[in-house]
């Protein structure tokens, strides 16, 4: 069984204190695949990151990667596993290819064939005209290159990348994306990366598991989860609450978003219906400040699946 | 030739992963020598200080002599200050390990545990000795005159070594629960202070029945006194047992309070 999966855990439990970070989880993740784990700040992201890479312990349940156990066989995880988290875990004091042979040390690899390695990686990172500079000069964008790149010194099976690409421009995230799918691409690694950004998952992940509350609420492919949450809806704005309630009597079957004085009415947005919306609008003498017509994305899965953790999806 | 490529547990890897640690930290500190030489400036400035500024009506007063038998009295203690000083770089790089996300990136791979640690207090102790060099060199320069022999010479440097290993483990435990590399720079200073209340700068006689009191038992009076025994040839008596006793109780204390700090890190 975990021979076919690169991660494979039951039943994670987590608790800091009185507070429940992860509330049984369950992985099954396919080697040479992208697993993406998304969900909000606070979800429970980077606590299933540190319990799979063997940073700390779970309070229950069990976990498996890359075949072996990550407490009973945690050296062993270890050594064929590579972890580049939130914030590049580089010596700013060394130089990139120092970092690199730091690493390399660390494998217990052969001096050559340590520096084979580091130079092929500065080389295919882009990283060889800056290999003697101390990384403290390095943009946000390269550290975090030379990150991915400290991480594949030990050629891992499995790769955890938690939040590669948070805090960094447009163009460092892509070029990351780039490298990130080059790499199951043409070594066949495994990699767990965790987001909360949903184009992130949708570019990059062949499944996608969305986190909220310690928990798995939904998972799939994008195209499933999309399917998950109803079609399209039309979105009216009032001015003011009573509006609003007003309407959502006139829509029963439509969702509230007080916050944004809102409310979403499910149905697609050919102009009989969005005249059938109006008529009745007018009909009960309310009036809207606007209606947009959406057609759902990842946003809408996400905010669905993640704004009312206790409550499962509306089928509407 | 089967076992050769087997992996060896991480244990048989000690050695070799805490001398990598250990060039790493040698690599950082030439990379910012701006630390070091802080380090080695506030002995020295001490040094002068107390010798041109007090030195005189110091000497006098405690029944030393003049200036220059002041120096005499006055440099092993500052050796011993330059010691607790110079142990103030580990608890900041010790930090900046933990805050900087480094420390999760060597958790995950399959080395020593204990070479991270090993590795900063190997590098720390060679800082240490560095700046000694520089201290006693100065101390040289405006007319420090020693008398030992090369054996209490030697003893001198085990007990110094002695003293900047179990400073350096204690020192290392304060930048592992520090939080920010600011208050781990300032969690060390108490070290440095204690000299003062002790026989460093004046003998305790002159001092108030409650701090002489301090002054005598506290760590660095018999140090200084065991010191100053070997450099001078004065009297150490049975300073330099209690000095021993001193050392390792510091090391131990300060190896296990690191060792602890360090597994609580993970967790954090």
């Amino acid at each position: 069984m975990s021979a076919m999966h690169a991660i494979h855990a039951e039943g994670l439990r987590k608790s800091y204190g009185e507070k429940l970070v992860l509330d049984g989880i369950g992985l099954r993740i396919p080697e040479a695949s992208v697993f993406a784990l998304l969900g909000p700040n606070g979800a429970g992201k980077t606590t299933a990151v540190q319990i799979l890479s063997t940073l700390i312990g779970a309070d229950g349940g069990e976990a498996r990667v890359a075949g072996y156990d990550v407490v009973r066989q945690a050296d062993d995880v270890r050594r064929s596993i590579g972890v580049t988290g939130q914030f590049a875990a580089v010596d700013g004091l060394l130089t990139a290819e120092e970092n690199l042979l730091l690493m390399a040390d660390l494998h217990h690899l052969p001096r050559r064939e340590g520096k084979r390695r580091a130079a092929d990686l500065l080389e295919r990172f882009d990283l060889t005209p800056d290999a003697k500079k101390t990384v403290s000069s390095f943009s946000g964008g390269m550290r975090r290159k030379l990150d991915l790149a400290m991480t594949l010194v030990g050629e891992p099976r499995v790769i955890f990348l938690d939040e590669p690409t948070t805090g960094l421009d447009p163009r460092s995230r892509r070029m990351l994306w780039e490298l990130i799918r080059g790499l199951v691409e043409d070594r066949g690694i495994t990699i767990f990366l965790t987001t909360q950004y949903l184009d992130e998952a949708d570019q990059l992940a062949d499944r996608i598991a969305v986190l909220n509350g310690g928990r798995i609420v939904a998972e799939g492919t994008s195209e499933e989860l999309k399917r998950r949450i109803p079609g399209s809806h039309i979105r009216l704005r009032f001015g003011g609450e009573d509006q609003l309630d007003a309407a959502a009597r006139v829509f029963d079957v439509a969702q509230r978003d007080p916050e944004n004085l809102a409310l979403n009415i499910p149905g697609d947005g050919t102009p009989g219906t969005v005249r059938a919306v109006l008529d009745l609008l007018d009909a009960a003498r309310l009036e809207a400040e606007s209606l947009t017509v959406h057609t759902p994305d990842l946003d809408d899965v996400f905010l669905a699946l993640t704004e009312k953790p206790q409550q499962p999806v509306p089928a509407l | 030739m089967a076992t050769a490529t087997a992996p060896a547990p991480a244990r048989s890897y000690a050695f070799r992963d805490s001398m990598t640690m250990l060039r790493r930290n040698l690599t950082r500190m030439r990379r910012y020598p701006s630390m070091t030489v802080q380090i080695v400036t506030l002995p020295v400035l001490l040094l002068l200080l107390f010798v041109y500024v007090f030195g005189g009506a110091i000497g006098e007063g405690i029944g030393a002599g003049d200036r220059g038998d002041y120096v005499n009295f006055l440099v092993p203690g500052i050796i011993v200050m330059a010691v607790t000083y110079g142990t103030i770089p580990i608890a900041v790089s010790v930090c900046s390990d933990m805050t900087e996300g480094i420390i999760n990136r060597f958790r995950t791979m399959a080395i020593s545990r204990s070479s991270v640690l090993t590795g900063h207090v190997l590098g720390n102790m060679v800082q240490i000795v560095c700046i000694l060099a520089l201290v006693t060199g100065v101390a040289y320069a405006i007319g420090f005159r020693p008398n030992a022999t090369a054996v209490e010479w030697a003893a001198a440097m085990g007990l110094l070594l002695l003293l900047a290993f179990g400073l350096s483990w204690l020192s290392a435990a304060m930048g592992l629960r520090a939080k920010t590399v600011e208050s781990a720079s300032n969690a060390p200073m108490p070290l440095t202070y204690l000299p003062f209340l002790g026989n460093t700068i004046v003998t305790p006689e002159s001092m108030p029945t409650g701090l002489r009191w301090f002054a005598e038992y506290q760590p660095f009076t018999p140090i200084n006194e065991t010191l100053r025994g070997l450099l001078l040839g004065t009297g150490i008596g049975n300073s330099a047992w209690i000095s021993l006793a001193w050392c390792v109780g510091l090391a131990l204390v300060g190896y296990l309070w690191a060792r602890s700090a360090f597994r609580k890190g993970a967790e954090r």
